[in-house]
Protein backbone atom coordinates (compact mmCIF):
# COMPACT_ATOMS: atom_id res chain seq x y z
CA UNK A 1 0.00 0.00 0.00
CA UNK A 2 2.85 2.49 1.11
CA UNK A 3 6.13 1.79 -0.24
CA UNK A 4 9.68 3.83 0.44
CA UNK A 5 12.39 2.64 -1.95
CA UNK A 6 15.86 4.93 -1.02
CA UNK A 7 13.93 7.99 0.14
CA UNK A 8 16.01 11.24 1.12
CA UNK A 9 14.97 14.66 1.77
CA UNK A 10 16.94 17.75 2.61
CA UNK A 11 15.83 20.46 3.13
CA UNK A 12 18.76 23.61 2.28
CA UNK A 13 18.32 25.32 6.01
CA UNK A 14 17.88 22.11 7.67
CA UNK A 15 20.49 19.67 5.92
CA UNK A 16 18.87 16.15 5.91
CA UNK A 17 15.98 15.36 7.42
CA UNK A 18 15.30 11.72 6.03
CA UNK A 19 17.82 9.41 4.79
CA UNK A 20 17.82 6.08 2.47
CA UNK A 21 14.52 5.06 4.18
CA UNK A 22 12.87 1.94 2.39
CA UNK A 23 9.69 0.08 3.58
CA UNK A 24 7.00 -1.45 2.78
CA UNK A 25 3.10 -1.03 4.08
CA UNK A 26 0.51 -3.98 3.00
CA UNK A 27 -2.89 -2.64 3.10
CA UNK A 28 -4.87 -2.91 6.22
CA UNK A 29 -1.61 -2.31 8.05
CA UNK A 30 -1.45 -0.61 11.10
CA UNK A 31 1.75 0.72 12.00
CA UNK A 32 3.44 3.27 14.59
CA UNK A 33 6.45 5.37 13.36
CA UNK A 34 8.50 6.37 16.78
CA UNK A 35 11.18 8.34 17.31
CA UNK A 36 12.63 11.31 19.21
CA UNK A 37 11.51 14.66 17.81
CA UNK A 38 12.88 15.95 15.04
CA UNK A 39 13.64 12.06 13.88
CA UNK A 40 12.09 12.93 10.63
CA UNK A 41 8.12 11.11 11.64
CA UNK A 42 6.68 14.54 10.32
CA UNK A 43 8.70 14.51 7.16
CA UNK A 44 8.37 10.94 6.15
CA UNK A 45 4.29 11.32 6.68
CA UNK A 46 3.92 15.12 4.99
CA UNK A 47 5.90 12.67 1.80
CA UNK A 48 3.08 10.17 1.90
CA UNK A 49 0.02 12.67 1.85
CA UNK A 50 2.29 14.62 -0.96
CA UNK A 51 2.65 17.84 1.67
CA UNK A 52 6.31 17.53 -0.04
CA UNK A 53 8.54 15.37 -2.08
CA UNK A 54 11.44 13.54 -1.70
CA UNK A 55 15.08 14.84 -2.99
CA UNK A 56 16.24 11.21 -4.10
CA UNK A 57 13.82 8.03 -4.13
CA UNK A 58 10.57 6.90 -4.70
CA UNK A 59 7.62 6.88 -2.53
CA UNK A 60 4.52 4.62 -4.31
CA UNK A 61 1.19 4.68 -2.71
CA UNK A 62 -1.64 2.84 -3.61
CA UNK A 63 0.19 1.72 -6.36
CA UNK A 64 1.26 5.06 -7.51
CA UNK A 65 4.18 6.41 -8.18
CA UNK A 66 4.21 10.06 -6.59
CA UNK A 67 6.81 11.62 -8.34
CA UNK A 68 5.63 10.89 -11.25
CA UNK A 69 2.33 12.10 -10.35
CA UNK A 70 1.49 15.15 -12.47
CA UNK A 71 0.52 18.47 -10.36
CA UNK A 72 -3.07 18.53 -10.82
CA UNK A 73 -3.38 15.10 -9.72
CA UNK A 74 -2.13 15.81 -6.36
CA UNK A 75 -5.77 17.10 -5.04
CA UNK A 76 -7.08 13.79 -5.65
CA UNK A 77 -4.06 12.09 -4.08
CA UNK A 78 -4.80 13.32 -1.08
CA UNK A 79 -8.44 12.31 -1.29
CA UNK A 80 -7.07 8.88 -0.43
CA UNK A 81 -4.88 9.98 1.91
CA UNK A 82 -7.02 11.29 5.71
CA UNK A 83 -4.59 13.39 7.61
CA UNK A 84 -4.66 13.73 11.68
CA UNK A 85 -2.61 16.50 13.03
CA UNK A 86 -1.20 16.99 16.76
CA UNK A 87 -3.04 20.62 16.32
CA UNK A 88 -6.08 19.40 14.54
CA UNK A 89 -6.15 22.54 11.84
CA UNK A 90 -9.32 22.70 12.77
CA UNK A 91 -11.06 25.69 11.20
CA UNK A 92 -12.26 27.70 14.71
CA UNK A 93 -15.16 29.75 12.77
CA UNK A 94 -16.36 26.61 11.46
CA UNK A 95 -19.09 24.16 13.41
CA UNK A 96 -18.18 20.55 14.05
CA UNK A 97 -20.31 19.80 11.27
CA UNK A 98 -18.73 22.43 8.50
CA UNK A 99 -15.24 20.75 9.63
CA UNK A 100 -15.93 17.31 9.34
CA UNK A 101 -18.01 18.27 6.45
CA UNK A 102 -14.97 20.14 4.21
CA UNK A 103 -13.53 16.99 2.55
CA UNK A 104 -16.67 15.83 1.43
CA UNK A 105 -17.54 19.48 0.08
CA UNK A 106 -14.25 19.92 -2.14
CA UNK A 107 -15.54 16.76 -3.15
CA UNK A 108 -18.01 18.52 -4.74
CA UNK A 109 -21.28 16.05 -2.82
CA UNK A 110 -24.25 16.58 -2.40
CA UNK A 111 -26.10 18.01 0.82
CA UNK A 112 -27.83 14.64 1.75
CA UNK A 113 -24.99 12.87 0.81
CA UNK A 114 -22.96 15.18 3.13
CA UNK A 115 -25.29 15.16 5.75
CA UNK A 116 -25.42 11.37 6.19
CA UNK A 117 -21.74 10.93 5.88
CA UNK A 118 -20.76 13.80 8.36
CA UNK A 119 -22.90 12.08 10.82
CA UNK A 120 -21.76 8.46 10.57
CA UNK A 121 -18.33 9.84 10.80
CA UNK A 122 -19.41 11.99 13.93
CA UNK A 123 -21.00 8.63 15.40
CA UNK A 124 -17.98 6.49 14.94
CA UNK A 125 -15.72 9.14 16.78
CA UNK A 126 -19.00 9.91 19.74
CA UNK A 127 -19.45 12.86 18.67
CA UNK A 128 -22.85 13.23 17.04
CA UNK A 129 -24.21 15.45 19.69
CA UNK A 130 -21.76 18.19 19.16
CA UNK A 131 -21.95 18.81 15.10
CA UNK A 132 -23.23 22.43 16.35
CA UNK A 133 -20.54 23.15 18.40
CA UNK A 134 -17.39 25.43 17.26
CA UNK A 135 -14.50 23.61 18.25
CA UNK A 136 -13.18 26.23 20.75
CA UNK A 137 -15.97 24.89 22.52
CA UNK A 138 -14.86 21.07 22.96
CA UNK A 139 -11.88 19.61 24.59
CA UNK A 140 -8.59 18.93 23.64
CA UNK A 141 -9.32 15.29 23.07
CA UNK A 142 -12.86 16.07 21.60
CA UNK A 143 -11.30 18.42 18.95
CA UNK A 144 -8.92 15.64 18.01
CA UNK A 145 -11.85 13.12 17.41
CA UNK A 146 -13.20 15.66 15.32
CA UNK A 147 -9.68 15.94 13.27
CA UNK A 148 -10.41 12.05 13.05
CA UNK A 149 -13.97 12.06 11.86
CA UNK A 150 -12.48 14.84 9.40
CA UNK A 151 -9.85 12.18 8.01
CA UNK A 152 -11.93 9.48 7.66
CA UNK A 153 -15.47 10.78 6.40
CA UNK A 154 -13.76 10.48 3.01
CA UNK A 155 -13.56 6.63 3.30
CA UNK A 156 -9.51 7.03 2.41
CA UNK A 157 -8.08 3.37 2.35
CA UNK A 158 -4.99 5.14 3.97
CA UNK A 159 -4.76 7.35 7.35
CA UNK A 160 -1.78 9.31 8.84
CA UNK A 161 -1.50 10.57 12.04
CA UNK A 162 1.17 12.84 13.04
CA UNK A 163 1.32 12.91 16.90
CA UNK A 164 -2.21 12.66 17.85
CA UNK A 165 -2.41 12.23 21.31
CA UNK A 166 0.51 14.74 21.68
CA UNK A 167 -1.73 16.80 24.09
CA UNK A 168 -3.66 14.68 25.53
CA UNK A 169 -3.75 12.42 28.93
CA UNK A 170 -2.95 8.97 28.96
CA UNK A 171 -6.55 7.58 29.29
CA UNK A 172 -7.73 10.37 26.16
CA UNK A 173 -4.61 9.09 24.18
CA UNK A 174 -5.87 5.26 25.29
CA UNK A 175 -9.13 6.08 23.67
CA UNK A 176 -7.84 7.67 20.63
CA UNK A 177 -5.59 4.56 19.76
CA UNK A 178 -8.42 2.29 20.17
CA UNK A 179 -10.44 4.04 17.63
CA UNK A 180 -7.57 4.16 15.54
CA UNK A 181 -7.51 -0.18 15.97
CA UNK A 182 -11.31 0.06 15.02
CA UNK A 183 -10.50 1.80 11.37
CA UNK A 184 -7.44 -1.06 11.40
CA UNK A 185 -10.05 -3.69 11.71
CA UNK A 186 -12.01 -2.39 8.51
CA UNK A 187 -9.01 -2.90 6.38
CA UNK A 188 -7.81 0.84 6.87
CA UNK A 189 -3.91 1.41 6.45
CA UNK A 190 -2.50 3.15 9.41
CA UNK A 191 0.68 4.79 9.80
CA UNK A 192 0.84 6.70 12.87
CA UNK A 193 3.76 8.84 14.17
CA UNK A 194 4.05 8.95 18.10
CA UNK A 195 6.51 9.12 20.85
CA UNK A 196 4.32 8.07 23.56
CA UNK A 197 6.36 4.18 23.92
CA UNK A 198 4.16 2.84 26.50
CA UNK A 199 1.37 2.76 24.29
CA UNK A 200 3.02 1.83 21.13
CA UNK A 201 4.04 -1.36 23.37
CA UNK A 202 0.67 -2.22 24.97
CA UNK A 203 -0.75 -2.29 21.77
CA UNK A 204 1.30 -4.92 19.75
CA UNK A 205 1.69 -3.94 16.46
CA UNK A 206 4.41 -2.80 13.69
CA UNK A 207 7.00 -0.58 15.20
CA UNK A 208 9.24 1.76 12.90
CA UNK A 209 11.64 3.42 14.37
CA UNK A 210 13.44 6.87 12.87
CA UNK A 211 16.88 7.91 14.56
CA UNK A 212 18.30 11.47 13.23
CA UNK A 213 16.64 10.88 9.83
CA UNK A 214 17.56 7.00 9.37
CA UNK A 215 15.44 3.93 9.81
CA UNK A 216 16.86 2.15 12.18
CA UNK A 217 14.44 0.05 13.57
CA UNK A 218 11.59 -2.41 11.85
CA UNK A 219 9.89 -5.20 14.36
CA UNK A 220 8.10 -6.38 11.17
CA UNK A 221 4.79 -8.10 11.79
CA UNK A 222 3.71 -8.81 15.02
CA UNK B 1 -32.48 -1.13 3.11
CA UNK B 2 -30.02 1.68 4.76
CA UNK B 3 -27.56 -0.23 3.01
CA UNK B 4 -28.50 -0.19 -0.42
CA UNK B 5 -29.42 3.20 0.09
CA UNK B 6 -26.33 4.22 0.82
CA UNK B 7 -24.70 2.11 -2.08
CA UNK B 8 -27.01 4.25 -4.65
CA UNK B 9 -25.78 7.37 -3.23
CA UNK B 10 -22.57 7.14 -3.13
CA UNK B 11 -22.10 7.35 -6.80
CA UNK B 12 -23.90 10.22 -8.04
CA UNK B 13 -25.44 9.41 -11.46
CA UNK B 14 -23.53 11.78 -14.20
CA UNK B 15 -27.20 13.13 -14.91
CA UNK B 16 -27.42 14.52 -11.55
CA UNK B 17 -23.60 16.19 -12.17
CA UNK B 18 -24.51 19.09 -13.74
CA UNK B 19 -27.50 19.91 -10.99
CA UNK B 20 -25.13 19.85 -8.25
CA UNK B 21 -22.40 21.71 -9.92
CA UNK B 22 -24.88 23.83 -10.39
CA UNK B 23 -26.07 24.18 -7.01
CA UNK B 24 -22.39 24.93 -6.05
CA UNK B 25 -21.86 27.45 -8.19
CA UNK B 26 -25.33 29.25 -7.53
CA UNK B 27 -24.30 28.98 -3.90
CA UNK B 28 -20.66 30.42 -4.19
CA UNK B 29 -22.01 33.65 -6.05
CA UNK B 30 -24.41 33.81 -3.41
CA UNK B 31 -21.83 33.54 -0.72
CA UNK B 32 -19.30 35.88 -2.04
CA UNK B 33 -21.69 38.61 -2.13
CA UNK B 34 -23.04 37.70 1.28
CA UNK B 35 -19.74 37.84 3.00
CA UNK B 36 -18.84 41.41 1.13
CA UNK B 37 -21.55 42.40 2.52
CA UNK B 38 -21.07 41.60 6.12
CA UNK B 39 -17.95 43.70 5.86
CA UNK B 40 -19.87 46.87 4.48
CA UNK B 41 -17.44 49.56 4.90
CA UNK B 42 -14.15 48.12 3.65
CA UNK B 43 -16.27 46.55 0.22
CA UNK B 44 -17.80 50.10 -0.22
CA UNK B 45 -14.14 51.69 0.05
CA UNK B 46 -13.03 49.05 -2.84
CA UNK B 47 -15.88 49.47 -4.73
CA UNK B 48 -15.77 53.56 -4.88
CA UNK B 49 -12.15 53.35 -5.71
CA UNK B 50 -13.15 50.98 -8.69
CA UNK B 51 -16.06 53.24 -9.47
CA UNK B 52 -14.16 56.30 -9.64
CA UNK B 53 -11.30 55.00 -11.61
CA UNK B 54 -13.92 53.70 -14.44
CA UNK B 55 -16.07 56.98 -14.16
CA UNK B 56 -13.50 58.93 -14.98
CA UNK B 57 -12.52 57.69 -18.65
CA UNK B 58 -16.62 57.14 -18.72
CA UNK B 59 -17.16 60.76 -18.46
CA UNK B 60 -14.48 61.86 -20.77
CA UNK B 61 -16.09 59.39 -22.80
CA UNK B 62 -19.61 60.89 -22.83
CA UNK B 63 -17.86 64.20 -23.45
CA UNK B 64 -15.96 63.54 -26.40
CA UNK B 65 -19.14 61.94 -27.81
CA UNK B 66 -21.53 64.60 -27.20
CA UNK B 67 -18.78 66.83 -28.73
CA UNK B 68 -19.13 64.33 -30.98
CA UNK B 69 -22.51 64.75 -32.05
CA UNK B 70 -22.57 67.95 -32.06
CA UNK B 71 -19.82 68.38 -34.55
CA UNK B 72 -22.16 65.71 -36.82
CA UNK B 73 -25.21 68.05 -36.57
CA UNK B 74 -22.96 71.22 -38.40
CA UNK B 75 -21.84 68.93 -40.78
CA UNK B 76 -24.97 69.17 -42.82
CA UNK B 77 -23.79 72.43 -43.23
CA UNK B 78 -21.85 73.11 -47.06
CA UNK B 79 -18.46 72.98 -47.05
CA UNK B 80 -17.68 75.85 -49.43
CA UNK B 81 -19.79 79.36 -50.08
CA UNK B 82 -18.77 80.39 -52.64
CA UNK B 83 -19.71 83.94 -53.77
CA UNK B 84 -20.47 85.14 -57.14
CA UNK B 85 -18.99 88.37 -58.63
CA UNK B 86 -22.03 90.99 -58.60
CA UNK B 87 -22.88 91.62 -61.81
CA UNK B 88 -23.69 87.73 -62.12
CA UNK B 89 -27.17 87.55 -62.36
CA UNK B 90 -29.58 84.66 -61.76
CA UNK B 91 -29.73 82.81 -65.54
CA UNK B 92 -26.01 83.08 -65.32
CA UNK B 93 -25.45 81.64 -61.86
CA UNK B 94 -27.98 78.47 -62.78
CA UNK B 95 -25.11 77.82 -65.67
CA UNK B 96 -22.35 78.03 -63.03
CA UNK B 97 -23.91 75.59 -61.17
CA UNK B 98 -24.51 73.05 -63.56
CA UNK B 99 -21.15 73.34 -64.65
CA UNK B 100 -19.48 72.79 -60.87
CA UNK B 101 -22.52 70.16 -60.35
CA UNK B 102 -20.60 67.65 -63.17
CA UNK B 103 -17.18 68.28 -61.27
CA UNK B 104 -16.19 64.95 -60.05
CA UNK B 105 -15.58 65.77 -56.12
CA UNK B 106 -18.66 68.03 -55.91
CA UNK B 107 -22.09 66.42 -54.95
CA UNK B 108 -24.08 68.47 -54.46
CA UNK B 109 -24.92 72.57 -55.50
CA UNK B 110 -27.40 74.90 -53.90
CA UNK B 111 -27.81 77.76 -55.70
CA UNK B 112 -29.01 80.75 -53.70
CA UNK B 113 -30.42 83.94 -55.68
CA UNK B 114 -29.77 87.40 -54.73
CA UNK B 115 -33.55 88.13 -53.78
CA UNK B 116 -33.07 84.47 -51.73
CA UNK B 117 -30.49 85.66 -49.81
CA UNK B 118 -31.85 89.16 -49.30
CA UNK B 119 -34.82 87.79 -47.69
CA UNK B 120 -33.13 85.41 -45.34
CA UNK B 121 -31.18 88.24 -44.37
CA UNK B 122 -34.01 90.41 -43.26
CA UNK B 123 -35.54 87.71 -41.70
CA UNK B 124 -32.19 87.55 -39.44
CA UNK B 125 -33.90 90.80 -38.06
CA UNK B 126 -32.06 93.61 -37.13
CA UNK B 127 -31.35 94.55 -40.59
CA UNK B 128 -34.41 95.58 -42.06
CA UNK B 129 -34.08 99.40 -41.92
CA UNK B 130 -30.59 99.31 -42.75
CA UNK B 131 -31.45 97.47 -45.80
CA UNK B 132 -34.59 99.86 -46.61
CA UNK B 133 -31.57 102.42 -46.83
CA UNK B 134 -30.23 100.56 -50.13
CA UNK B 135 -31.27 101.28 -53.46
CA UNK B 136 -30.45 97.91 -54.95
CA UNK B 137 -29.81 94.34 -52.97
CA UNK B 138 -26.16 94.50 -52.18
CA UNK B 139 -26.21 90.66 -51.74
CA UNK B 140 -24.62 88.04 -54.39
CA UNK B 141 -25.26 84.81 -55.96
CA UNK B 142 -24.06 82.49 -53.45
CA UNK B 143 -23.31 78.71 -54.21
CA UNK B 144 -23.71 76.27 -51.32
CA UNK B 145 -20.63 73.64 -52.44
CA UNK B 146 -21.35 69.91 -50.73
CA UNK B 147 -18.52 67.91 -51.48
CA UNK B 148 -18.63 64.07 -51.52
CA UNK B 149 -17.53 62.51 -48.65
CA UNK B 150 -14.39 61.52 -49.85
CA UNK B 151 -12.98 65.04 -50.79
CA UNK B 152 -13.96 66.44 -46.98
CA UNK B 153 -10.74 66.35 -45.99
CA UNK B 154 -8.85 69.63 -45.50
CA UNK B 155 -6.30 69.65 -47.60
CA UNK B 156 -8.40 68.61 -50.72
CA UNK B 157 -11.03 70.86 -49.41
CA UNK B 158 -8.44 73.52 -50.07
CA UNK B 159 -7.41 72.30 -53.62
CA UNK B 160 -11.20 72.34 -54.72
CA UNK B 161 -11.30 75.64 -52.95
CA UNK B 162 -8.60 76.85 -55.02
CA UNK B 163 -10.08 75.43 -57.99
CA UNK B 164 -13.29 76.91 -57.54
CA UNK B 165 -11.88 80.45 -57.61
CA UNK B 166 -10.48 80.51 -60.97
CA UNK B 167 -13.64 80.02 -62.13
CA UNK B 168 -14.46 83.48 -64.40
CA UNK B 169 -17.68 83.96 -62.05
CA UNK B 170 -16.30 83.84 -58.74
CA UNK B 171 -15.17 86.55 -56.84
CA UNK B 172 -14.80 84.67 -53.29
CA UNK B 173 -15.05 81.15 -51.48
CA UNK B 174 -15.53 80.64 -48.32
CA UNK B 175 -14.47 77.47 -46.76
CA UNK B 176 -17.25 76.81 -43.63
CA UNK B 177 -16.34 73.73 -42.43
CA UNK B 178 -12.68 73.56 -42.44
CA UNK B 179 -12.73 74.45 -38.33
CA UNK B 180 -14.67 71.77 -38.20
CA UNK B 181 -13.01 68.83 -39.80
CA UNK B 182 -10.10 70.28 -37.64
CA UNK B 183 -11.85 70.19 -34.65
CA UNK B 184 -13.27 66.44 -35.53
CA UNK B 185 -9.76 65.51 -35.77
CA UNK B 186 -8.61 67.09 -32.59
CA UNK B 187 -12.33 65.32 -30.86
CA UNK B 188 -10.03 61.91 -32.78
CA UNK B 189 -7.21 62.55 -30.78
CA UNK B 190 -9.09 63.46 -27.54
CA UNK B 191 -11.00 60.00 -28.09
CA UNK B 192 -7.73 58.12 -28.51
CA UNK B 193 -6.34 59.48 -25.22
CA UNK B 194 -9.77 59.19 -23.32
CA UNK B 195 -9.47 55.49 -24.70
CA UNK B 196 -5.45 55.02 -23.07
CA UNK B 197 -6.40 56.66 -20.28
CA UNK B 198 -9.19 54.35 -19.58
CA UNK B 199 -7.03 51.31 -20.12
CA UNK B 200 -4.28 52.84 -17.53
CA UNK B 201 -7.08 52.92 -15.12
CA UNK B 202 -8.32 49.56 -16.24
CA UNK B 203 -5.22 48.13 -15.80
CA UNK B 204 -5.47 50.50 -11.87
CA UNK B 205 -9.07 48.63 -11.58
CA UNK B 206 -7.02 44.73 -11.42
CA UNK B 207 -4.63 46.24 -9.47
CA UNK B 208 -7.09 47.22 -6.79
CA UNK B 209 -9.01 44.25 -7.01
CA UNK B 210 -6.07 41.76 -7.02
CA UNK B 211 -4.78 43.61 -4.22
CA UNK B 212 -7.91 43.47 -2.41
CA UNK B 213 -8.59 39.97 -3.11
CA UNK B 214 -4.23 39.24 -2.07
CA UNK B 215 -5.25 40.74 1.51
CA UNK B 216 -7.93 38.50 1.23
CA UNK B 217 -6.47 35.38 0.97
CA UNK B 218 -3.71 36.52 3.81
CA UNK B 219 -6.77 36.36 6.14
CA UNK B 220 -8.12 32.75 4.57
CA UNK B 221 -4.39 31.45 4.34
CA UNK B 222 -5.10 28.31 6.80
CA UNK B 223 -8.13 28.06 5.56
CA UNK B 224 -6.78 27.81 2.11
CA UNK B 225 -4.27 25.07 3.68
CA UNK B 226 -6.70 22.83 5.42
CA UNK B 227 -8.81 22.46 2.19
CA UNK B 228 -5.97 21.97 0.34
CA UNK B 229 -5.08 19.20 3.12
CA UNK B 230 -7.99 17.63 2.67
CA UNK B 231 -7.80 17.48 -1.59
CA UNK B 232 -9.61 20.69 -2.70
CA UNK B 233 -8.46 21.33 -6.18
CA UNK B 234 -6.90 25.17 -7.50
CA UNK B 235 -10.37 24.98 -9.55
CA UNK B 236 -12.15 24.77 -6.02
CA UNK B 237 -10.02 27.18 -3.70
CA UNK B 238 -10.06 29.84 -6.55
CA UNK B 239 -13.78 29.52 -7.02
CA UNK B 240 -15.34 31.77 -4.20
CA UNK B 241 -12.47 34.02 -5.05
CA UNK B 242 -13.07 34.85 -8.50
CA UNK B 243 -16.52 35.57 -7.72
CA UNK B 244 -15.70 37.90 -5.33
CA UNK B 245 -13.40 39.43 -7.70
CA UNK B 246 -16.53 39.51 -10.27
CA UNK B 247 -18.62 41.07 -7.33
CA UNK B 248 -16.14 43.85 -6.77
CA UNK B 249 -16.01 44.60 -10.56
CA UNK B 250 -19.65 44.54 -10.97
CA UNK B 251 -20.40 47.03 -8.41
CA UNK B 252 -17.57 48.81 -9.00
CA UNK B 253 -19.11 49.25 -12.59
CA UNK B 254 -22.44 49.83 -11.32
CA UNK B 255 -21.31 52.57 -9.37
CA UNK B 256 -19.35 54.45 -12.16
CA UNK B 257 -22.32 53.95 -14.35
CA UNK B 258 -24.47 55.78 -11.55
CA UNK B 259 -22.25 58.91 -11.49
CA UNK B 260 -21.94 59.08 -14.49
CA UNK B 261 -25.53 59.62 -15.55
CA UNK B 262 -26.09 61.47 -12.37
CA UNK B 263 -23.34 64.10 -14.18
CA UNK B 264 -25.22 63.95 -17.19
CA UNK B 265 -28.68 64.56 -15.56
CA UNK B 266 -27.25 67.28 -13.76
CA UNK B 267 -25.97 68.87 -16.99
CA UNK B 268 -28.92 68.40 -18.85
CA UNK B 269 -30.48 71.41 -18.19
CA UNK B 270 -28.30 73.75 -18.34
CA UNK B 271 -26.54 72.52 -21.61
CA UNK B 272 -30.40 72.97 -23.25
CA UNK B 273 -30.25 76.32 -22.17
CA UNK B 274 -26.73 77.47 -23.82
CA UNK B 275 -28.04 75.68 -26.84
CA UNK B 276 -30.96 77.71 -26.83
CA UNK B 277 -28.85 80.34 -26.43
CA UNK B 278 -27.07 79.13 -29.96
CA UNK B 279 -30.39 78.61 -31.22
CA UNK B 280 -29.65 74.82 -31.61
CA UNK B 281 -31.30 72.19 -29.84
CA UNK B 282 -29.33 69.73 -28.14
CA UNK B 283 -30.34 66.86 -25.79
CA UNK B 284 -26.79 65.59 -23.76
CA UNK B 285 -26.53 62.22 -24.40
CA UNK B 286 -25.71 59.94 -21.34
CA UNK B 287 -23.78 56.00 -21.84
CA UNK B 288 -25.82 54.12 -24.28
CA UNK B 289 -26.54 50.66 -24.46
CA UNK B 290 -22.87 49.60 -25.79
CA UNK B 291 -21.20 51.80 -23.76
CA UNK B 292 -23.11 51.08 -20.39
CA UNK B 293 -22.05 46.68 -21.84
CA UNK B 294 -18.58 47.79 -22.52
CA UNK B 295 -18.40 49.23 -18.63
CA UNK B 296 -20.25 46.93 -16.89
CA UNK B 297 -18.86 43.47 -18.45
CA UNK B 298 -15.33 45.38 -18.74
CA UNK B 299 -15.89 45.74 -14.82
CA UNK B 300 -16.49 42.08 -14.39
CA UNK B 301 -13.70 41.02 -16.67
CA UNK B 302 -11.05 43.02 -14.89
CA UNK B 303 -12.15 42.30 -11.25
CA UNK B 304 -12.18 38.83 -12.39
CA UNK B 305 -8.73 38.54 -13.95
CA UNK B 306 -7.26 40.46 -11.16
CA UNK B 307 -8.19 38.18 -8.72
CA UNK B 308 -7.26 35.04 -10.86
CA UNK B 309 -3.70 36.61 -10.56
CA UNK B 310 -3.86 36.88 -6.81
CA UNK B 311 -4.71 33.41 -5.85
CA UNK B 312 -2.69 31.79 -8.60
CA UNK B 313 0.20 33.69 -7.18
CA UNK B 314 -0.99 32.53 -3.53
CA UNK B 315 -1.69 28.75 -5.27
CA UNK B 316 1.41 28.54 -6.98
CA UNK B 317 3.63 29.70 -3.61
CA UNK B 318 1.85 26.59 -1.75
CA UNK B 319 2.99 23.99 -4.41
CA UNK B 320 4.66 20.18 -2.63
CA UNK B 321 8.89 21.06 -2.67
Amino acid sequence: MIRFEHVFKRYPERGEALGDISFEMNPGEMVFLTGHSGAGKSTLLRLIGLLERPSRGQVMVNGRNLATLPRRQIPFHRRQVGMIFQDHRLLPDRSVFENVALPLVVMGLGHKEIGRRVRAALDQVGLLRRERATPVALSGGEQQRVGIARAVVARPPVLLADEPTGNLDPDLSREIFVLFERFHYVGVTLLIATHDLNLVESMRHRTITLDEGRLVNDTGDW
Amino acid sequence: MAKKRTVRSHNPSLLDLPGIWFGHHLQSVIATLGRLMDTPLPTGMTVAVIAISLALPASLFVITENLRTMAGGWDQTAAISLFLKLDTGDRDAKTVATRLQSWPEIAKVHLITRDQALAEFRALGGFEEALEQLKSNPLPVVLAIYPNAFNSTPERLERLQARLLKQPESDFARMDTLWLKRFQAILDLVQSAVMLLGGLLGLGVLLIVGNTIRLEILNRRIEIEIMELVGATHAFIRRPFLYTGAWYGLLGGITAWLLVSIAVLLLQQPVSRLATLYRSEFDLQGLGLGATGVILGGSILLGLIGSWIAVNRHLEGAEPG
